[in-house]
């Protein structure tokens, strides 16, 4: 097909080769209809696309990235939108290939242990269709009621049990996926391993830059016989940090290590009374899980090393219900932070957890210097830090100055040695704090990587890993403003 | 113990290969050249760059340069009661941190708690065009960027010279035990991938001779339970056993001139070529030695969905990996020119083509 020269040509070229491709009612390109596509789970981005595609096939994601590589026009691919960084934000001039529709769960292997789903299954829903074997999908982000296995894939997603269950990475065997070509690969096997390169790897946390998922095999694993949460106190926000260290040199991996700070208890125990300590500057959520004999032993060892740490109280879950109560609270801390301030800025940045009071410390101090509140919420297990900055969008001024504040937050995360994202993706956010954490040759690395896969850029472009000239732009206008808080770092 | 860096030298001999047009064969302990096919190009020795950098247990993270020699960081971690929890072999005393994480070796511990790869958290790279490059980090959760530390991790030197390693590290567990149970090769798949989906405190299991064992470890409580619940034997001095498994060191590696790495699903029932055989990882990796053609071996794993590694010995310029698909090989291409553009590492280690 000759490509068209003019956009509205081009355009009309599109729809009408999209509607021969697909059901007319998987075609959208009324604004209205576009209108649910605008964001991901990180609003302040927001975009309407050319069109919206729904397709219910491999074959038919194949015929629209070739029609879309034939006329030249981007390809962003979502899953259920809920992304705390833009990656799903959709091109003007784009297409967004939504995989609603791949929502089927294609074979579960107990004997094997594994699962073989399409990528817009729901996190949760797999661990309810393999519940009946005891076996469940370890990764559980706090979206998982919502957020898809291809976009997990997509963003590497976490959750509450990385520590001893890793990240998504960890947890699948097998995808199957789409080249901005049209080729269907294979990457991975239902085996341990696979010969070649670690595709697999690379591919996870890729945020839709390499290819489009159009299946995934994940492991499953037993559901442990018993899990046990256990809540300490504390009247310092150090002392809970150090009690981190000592649980891990104590040679115990809780399941999931959680801490709050003041502000994030109070918020979460007025949404959610989950019997949090009002008055506590810090609270601890240790679970510990595996065989009923070992959850015993460890329960008394935490609960020692809590003490002798400076806790206030420990408190051991008394049954399953309140067990679930404690993880309530930590679980809606952000709805709930969300019920004390019109809006709130959520970042990501992971630190080596010795900088916890440093970084801590920081924070605070930039808080109060900007006037902008912050809820500390933290998974202390594997050192990522979720900063809320409270913040009116309505004041004119604010959500830049908490953008700012957050961008401080990040380079120092970097500046400590941790990262700017350890869960939440780069996506369209952080795209110019990437241009911290790397310097130019790596982000060619990068760039030279995306190009073996998508020689022409149109999958995603403009996401995940910024231009160079971005890049020195960014930097410029933080000298600028006399902003550059590290000059240590490299900058280009 | 030593602590050098030249990664400066390092960096101006991959400079002059580029000049010479030259092909580069990156040399460690030296003790793993009988991986993968044959080695080519001129030796980039880079034994020296040697050293911890930090570790600082209660992070559960390690960073040392490559060529820090395995028993000194499986020493230091000891000291503070961790470990490497992929248990990976050294094949010889010289065996280093680079050359494990280049050639993805993991051990018995593998299906239960995780890869080479798995436990990869960042690295320093020399790439192609002779930068320095960082990726990943020291922290464990880190999405930033692509992943391009853990895309070395079984990459066989072919896209870059890895300079430094982060690893995540665990603790050593508590109590270990092995036991073991008399069976056919049959029960014992199918007793070790029951397992798979029971709570049981297994971090090891393989079948050899005519026993099934299992290996135990957690909490002394943990594991005494367990053990109560799943019968069996006792084993006697079973880290020595559980050595000679992940080191080859058991008659049966050595019983046929050619010896065969084959990767199944874990369910699948024993497999009908002659040669001896041992069933690791819970029946997901299976050693063949045998005098079976490669091809032959790889018909039949082929029907059960499993690939075949001639791991030692056989012909090392045909295809001792598994061959690739032509779109994933293709693939395959462009990321090694997009690392290594003018093709100086490791040629042809990994397949002909890369």
């Amino acid at each position: 097909m000759p490509v068209p020269t003019t956009p509205e040509s081009r355009r009309q070229t599109l729809f009408n080769a999209l509607r021969v491709l697909l059901p007319a009612a998987s075609v959208l390109t009324d604004a209205e209809d576009l209108r649910p596509f605008e964001c991901d789970g990180l609003s302040v981005y927001r975009r309407l696309p050319l069109v919206v595609v729904l397709p219910e096939t491999v074959a038919q994601v194949q015929a629209i990235v070739r029609l879309c590589g034939e006329l030249e026009i981007p390809v962003v691919a979502r899953g259920a939108g809920t992304g705390l960084s833009g990656g799903a934000l959709p091109l003007a001039d784009g297409v967004l290939l939504s995989l609603a529709k791949f929502n089927r769960i294609l074979n579960v292997d107990v004997t094997n242990a594994m699962a073989t789903v399409q990528p817009g299954v729901r996190n949760l829903a797999i661990s309810q269709a393999v519940a009946e074997y005891d076996l469940y999908y370890a990764p559980d982000p706090s979206s998982q009621i919502a957020c898809t296995i291809g976009g997990n894939v997509a963003e590497n997603s976490g959750g509450v049990h990385c520590l001893k269950y890793g990240l998504t990475v960890h947890n699948i065997l097998q995808l199957k996926m789409v080249t901005m070509e049209g080729e269907l690969l294979t990457i991975g096997a239902e085996t341990l391993d696979s010969p070649g390169y670690d595709l697999l790897a690379l591919m996870t946390g890729s945020e839709g830059m390499l290819g489009i998922i159009v299946e995934v095999t994940v492991k499953l694993l037993p559901r442990p016989e018993r899990a046990q949460v256990i809540l300490a106190a504390f009247d310092d926000e150090v002392k809970a940090g150090e009690a981190v260290g000592a649980i891990i040199a104590a040679g115990i991996i809780p399941a999931g290590l959680e801490m709050m700070d003041k502000l994030a208890i109070q918020a979460a125990e007025d949404f959610a009374h989950a019997g949090y300590p009002r008055d506590a500057a810090a609270i601890l959520l240790c679970e510990l899980d595996g065989t009923n004999a070992e959850v015993s032993e460890h329960v008394m060892a935490v609960r020692e090393v809590l003490r002798l740490s400076g806790a206030t109280e420990v408190r051991t879950a008394v049954d399953e219900a309140e067990r679930q109560l404690f993880w309530k609270g930590r679980k809606s801390a952000f709805p709930a932070v969300g019920r004390i301030s019109p809006d709130y800025y959520c970042m990501d940045g992971t630190i080596p957890r010795r900088e916890l009071p440093r970084v801590l410390r920081q924070i605070a101090m930039w808080s109060e210097e900007y006037g902008l509140p912050v809820a500390n919420v933290f998974h202390a297990g594997d050192g990522n830090m979720h900063p809320l900055i409270l913040f009116d969008a309505n004041k004119p001024g604010e959500l830049e100055r908490t953008e700012e504040f957050g961008r401080k937050i990040l380079t120092l995360c970097v500046e400590v040695g941790g990262t700017i994202t350890g869960e939440h993706g780069v996506g369209m956010e952080k795209i110019d704090t990437m241009c911290v954490q790397f310097r130019s040759a790596e982000l060619q690395q990068f760039h030279a990587v995306k190009h073996a896969f998508d020689p022409r850029g149109l999958l995603n472009p403009g996401k995940a890993v910024p231009t160079l000239h971005r890049c020195a732009e960014f930097g410029a206008m933080h000298v600028h403003h006399g902003q550059l808080s590290h000059p240590e770092l490299e900058r280009f | 113990m030593r602590d050098t860096d030249i990664s400066a030298a390092l960096q101006q001999q991959v400079q002059q290969a580029i000049q010479d047009s030259a092909q580069l064969n990156i040399c460690g302990g030296n003790n793993k050249m009988f991986l993968g096919r044959e080695p080519a190009g001129r030796p980039l020795d880079v034994s020296k760059h040697c050293g911890i950098i930090n570790y600082d247990p209660r992070e559960l993270v390690i960073t040392a340069r490559a060529s820090t020699p395995m028993i000194e960081i499986e020493a230091a971690l000891a000291e503070s009661g961790q470990m490497l929890a992929f248990e990976p072999p050294h094949f010889g005393a010289t065996a280093t941190l680079g050359g494990t994480i280049a050639c993805a070796l993991s051990g018995a511990r593998r299906p239960f708690t995780g890869s080479a790869r798995d436990f990869t958290l960042g690295c320093k790279l020399l790439n192609g065009r002779g930068e320095i490059l960082n990726f990943g980090g020291q922290v464990m959760k880190n999405v930033a960027g692509y992943d391009l530390s853990r895309l070395m991790v079984g990459a066989y030197g072919t896209l870059g010279v890895l300079l430094e390693l982060s690893l995540k590290v665990l603790p050593r567990p508590a109590s270990s035990q092995t036991i073991m149970f008399e069976s056919s090769p049959g029960q014992a798949i199918a007793k070790m991938s029951a397992l798979l989906s029971q709570p049981y405190p297994v971090d090891a299991a393989c079948f050899h001779g005519e026993l099934l064992h299992l290996r135990l470890s957690g909490s002394e409580q943990a594991v005494k339970h367990a053990r109560m619940q799943l019968g069996g034997e006792m084993m006697h001095d079973c880290a020595t056993f559980w050595r000679e498994v992940n080191e080859h060191r058991l008659t049966l590696f050595t019983a046929a001139p050619t010896l065969y790495r084959i990767m199944v699903k874990p369910s699948t029932p024993p497999l009908d070529i002659a040669g001896k055989w041992l069933l690791s990882w819970g029946g997901a990796q299976r050693w063949l030695a045998s005098d079976a053609p490669l091809a032959t071996i790889r018909e039949q794993v082929a029907k059960v969905g499993g690939h075949v590694t001639q791991f030692r010995g056989g012909d090392r310029n045909g295809n001792v990996f598994s061959p690739l698909a032509p779109a994933v090989l293709t693939l395959h291409q462009r990321l090694k020119d997009s690392l290594d553009p003018h093709g100086i590492f490791n040629r042809g280690r990994m397949y002909a083509e890369i």
